[in-house]
């Protein structure tokens, strides 16, 4: 008796996951990895590769992803993975699809859905690769998946601060010593927001956090069933970058959102909607914890002084006073602009 | 020892092939050609003078349906490279390029595309390294390449440009070898001048270049592969080793796919170097790309006058034809190697092409005198006056009367 065998089409599920029990089994990032303990971003990977399901091709920047990821015979990768260079996740994504594209009109290869999926860590998104992943994101005609997991340093590296670095966090490059903080005094980029406001043909941007795992997966999908250009940028709590006890991992993630530091939203459509927890907080029916809450757990902010946590909070406070939309877009509109449109 | 003559340019006249066209085209222009016949699936295109006159060239030709190509306008030089590697490696056949400072832009680009084995073809309009702004010709920016293992092919003319480019996807392509191969046409002299070109009918490219296929390297979700994992001092030094035997077994598959090539079209008989008037020759001047074109009125000036003079052009670069040659031009008095490029701080205070021959000749019995001319640096003219120069420095030098084996040529002090 035959076996039936899948068509491709049929291996490509980009349906919504509604709970925890959809989520399928199979797994297409496996052991074979040496990541950190409590690493989020692994646990990213995982979800990344399960959402996407088989018929999906990976190009990974370097970066711990790269690095403590793919040692050379222990892949833990089922789907095709390559590495591709620091600042190179938009180039790479577009030149992959660009190129399947390509051949399955001309008839050189099987022409069926294939997930094109990047990703970055945040010095080669936000940093190095901006520039290439802005462009990747004005290229409406081509479908792929661009992630930036954001571990706010280069992590892979020893921890140096990078443009998702957060105020005032001691990384190897801006250390608090005995005579002097070299504080870095930059605000973090608001990387997604930037993208959102100045990318009209993506097809699908979002935010996303680890600890929020059914959120992100259902967020691949989207970004891959758009049918054109899209980003997710997710917060990755690091124990060794952030200086906790890595069985904190998930804890640390929802208290960004929970503290209003990091916010969860999709721009779909051409529509911005603020998901879960940020949603609630939106509409008042969860009250902001106090910024402190999240910080002190972290070792990074532990030479924190009091105005220093004052500040933070006073500047979480104004992405929810003070934004167009509240922990998305990083200005307003100036008070009293006619807009009789 | 009788010396075959091998010089194309006193050919027989060929009968054109059925369906040849004969166009007046740019070098660029040729080039664009042969990436239609190639079937290019895809390129990805950046401004930076002077090569940019392919791309313009790739996309007046799209636009007007006469190819099927993805065209892909990067935001800089980096993402240009890194769009062809990544196509390259999901299977298309790609095309890419740049020139001076923007070849540089690429550079991370230009090195992983190598030592990922992706038979990406490139043009490089050859032109000066700005600062100082100069759009000119010079060969430090292709040649700044040379040791990461690209092939490297440096051609004259609108016809070489079109066969070379047809001929570097064959042999980049060729599974022996599998390596990015770097066309360079000199800035200006080649990318904007126009020559009679004869362009082959589709029929025969196509006999002559099978279609690109990278076997169970295709990054394809079929073929579950990991490409440049993390492999540390375990194994890179195997894989590097690899990449060196891919480039070992090239000059081979260049002479087979020449071979192949003149016995379709009637051209490009000689892979390595053509030479000129060196039947009788005693001295022989050496250079790359369009500088053949001066080096010939030189030549012929300076018979006139009753000199023995040649010279030979050498065509490929990477593979370095260091057999060819010394077989081929040790038999001479002196040569003089016109370097289009410095190499500061080199063994000499040389160019790169003087250092490249010293070497080549180190193991030679037959070493001839070297005397090394940087000249036409910057896209300048070098003239009949500089040949007569040069000439009398390399007399000089084969009578021991030289301080210095290397020469500016035509300085203003």
């Amino acid at each position: 008796m035959a076996i039936a065998t899948p068509e491709p089409q049929q291996l490509v599920d980009l349906s919504s996951i509604k709970t925890v029990k959809q989520v399928p089994y199979t797994e297409y990032f496996v052991s074979g990895h040496r990541t950190c303990q409590g690493c989020e971003s692994a646990l990213v990977m995982r979800y990344i590769a399960k959402a996407a399901g088989p018929r999906t091709v990976v190009l990974g920047s370097t970066g711990c992803m790269y690095v403590a990821n793919t040692s050379y015979y222990t892949t833990p990768w089922v789907v095709p993975w390559m590495h591709t260079q620091l600042g190179s996740a938009g180039s790479a994504a577009l030149g992959a699809a660009a190129g399947l594209k390509v051949l399955m009109r001309k008839g050189k290869l099987a022409d069926e859905p294939i997930n094109v999926i990047a990703f970055c860590g945040d010095g080669g998104g936000a940093d190095m690769g901006l520039s290439a992943i802005s462009a990747a994101l004005t290229h409406a005609e081509y479908r792929f998946l661009i992630v930036l997991y954001d571990n706010e340093s280069y992590a892979n590296t020893d921890i140096q601060l990078s443009g998702s670095t957060p105020y005032g966090a001691v990384t190897t490059f801006s250390p608090s010593g005995k005579k002097r903080r070299l504080m870095h005094k930059r605000w973090k980029k608001n990387t997604p927001g930037a993208l959102v406001a100045g990318h009209p043909d993506a097809a699908y941007i979002a935010t996303a956090d680890a600890a929020y795992g059914v959120d992100f997966m259902n967020k691949v999908r989207k970004g891959l069933a758009s049918g054109g250009p899209s980003f997710i940028h997710v917060l990755d709590p690091c124990p060794k970058g952030w200086h906790y006890d890595p069985q904190y991992s998930h804890e640390m993630g929802k208290l960004a959102v929970e503290t209003g530091v990091w916010s969860l939203w999709e721009m779909e459509n051409h529509e911005v909607r603020l998901n879960g927890t940020t949603k609630q907080i939106a509409a008042g029916r969860f009250s902001r914890k106090p910024v402190r809450e999240y910080l002190s757990k972290q070792g990074r902010f532990a030479h924190f002084a009091e105005e220093d946590y004052e500040y933070f909070q006073k500047r979480v406070d104004e992405q929810w006073s003070s934004w167009l939309i509240p922990g998305v877009v990083s200005f307003r509109l100036e008070a009293g602009t006619p807009l009789n449109l | 020892m009788a010396i075959a003559v091998r010089r194309e340019t006193a050919a027989a006249p060929l009968k054109p092939l059925e369906g040849e066209e004969e166009l007046l085209l740019t070098g660029s222009e040729a080039i664009a050609h042969a990436l239609r016949l190639a079937d290019v699936d895809i390129v990805a295109a950046y401004p930076i003078r002077p090569y940019d006159a392919v791309m313009q060239a790739v996309a007046a030709m799209i636009a007007n349906g006469q190819m099927d190509c993805e065209y892909i306008v990067a935001e800089g030089e980096h993402s240009q490279f890194e769009i062809v590697k990544h196509a390259s490696a999901v299977g298309a056949r790609s095309f890419v390029g740049s020139s001076g400072v923007g070849w540089f832009y690429a550079f991370e680009a230009i090195a992983v595309t190598a030592g990922l084995r992706l038979p990406v073809v490139a043009n490089v309009g050859n032109r000066a390294l700005d600062d100082p702004g100069a759009f000119g010709v010079e060969h430090n920016d292709a040649l700044a390449v040379r040791d990461l293992g690209w092939l490297m092919t440096w051609v004259e003319t609108g016809q070489e440009a079109f066969d070379s480019a047809v001929i570097a996807y064959k042999v980049a392509e060729d599974p022996r070898v599998s390596l990015p191969c770097a066309v360079s046409t000199d800035g200006a002299f080649l990318t904007h001048s126009q020559h009679l070109v004869k362009i082959p009918p589709k029929r025969i490219v196509d006999q002559f270049l099978p279609a690109y296929n990278l076997g169970d390297r295709l990054f394809h979700p079929d073929n579950p592969i990991t490409i440049a994992p993390q492999v540390d001092q375990d194994w890179l030094t195997e894989i590097r080793k690899q990449n060196d035997a891919a480039m070992r077994r090239a000059p081979e598959v260049i002479r087979e796919a020449y071979r192949e090539y003149h016995q379709l079209t009637g051209r490009q008989k000689e892979p390595f170097i053509e030479e000129y008037m060196t039947d009788d020759a005693d001295y022989v001047f050496v250079g790359q790309g369009t500088i053949a074109m001066p080096g010939r009125v030189i030549v012929r000036r300076l018979r006139e006058q009753g000199h023995k003079v040649g010279f030979a052009r050498l065509k490929w670069f990477r593979p370095f034809p260091a057999d060819e040659v010394v077989q081929r031009l040790s038999r001479f008095k002196g040569l003089g190697i016109i370097d289009r490029n410095y190499s500061f701080g080199s063994p000499n205070y040389g160019g790169v092409l003087f250092t490249e021959f010293r070497a080549a000749f180190y193991d030679s019995p037959r070493r001839p005198i070297m005397v090394d001319f940087i000249a036409g640096l910057g896209g300048r003219e070098v003239t009949a006056e500089n040949g007569l120069e040069m000439f009398q420095i390399l007399q000089a030098g084969a009578a021991g009367d030289l301080d210095s084996n290397v020469h500016w040529i035509g300085v203003r002090e």
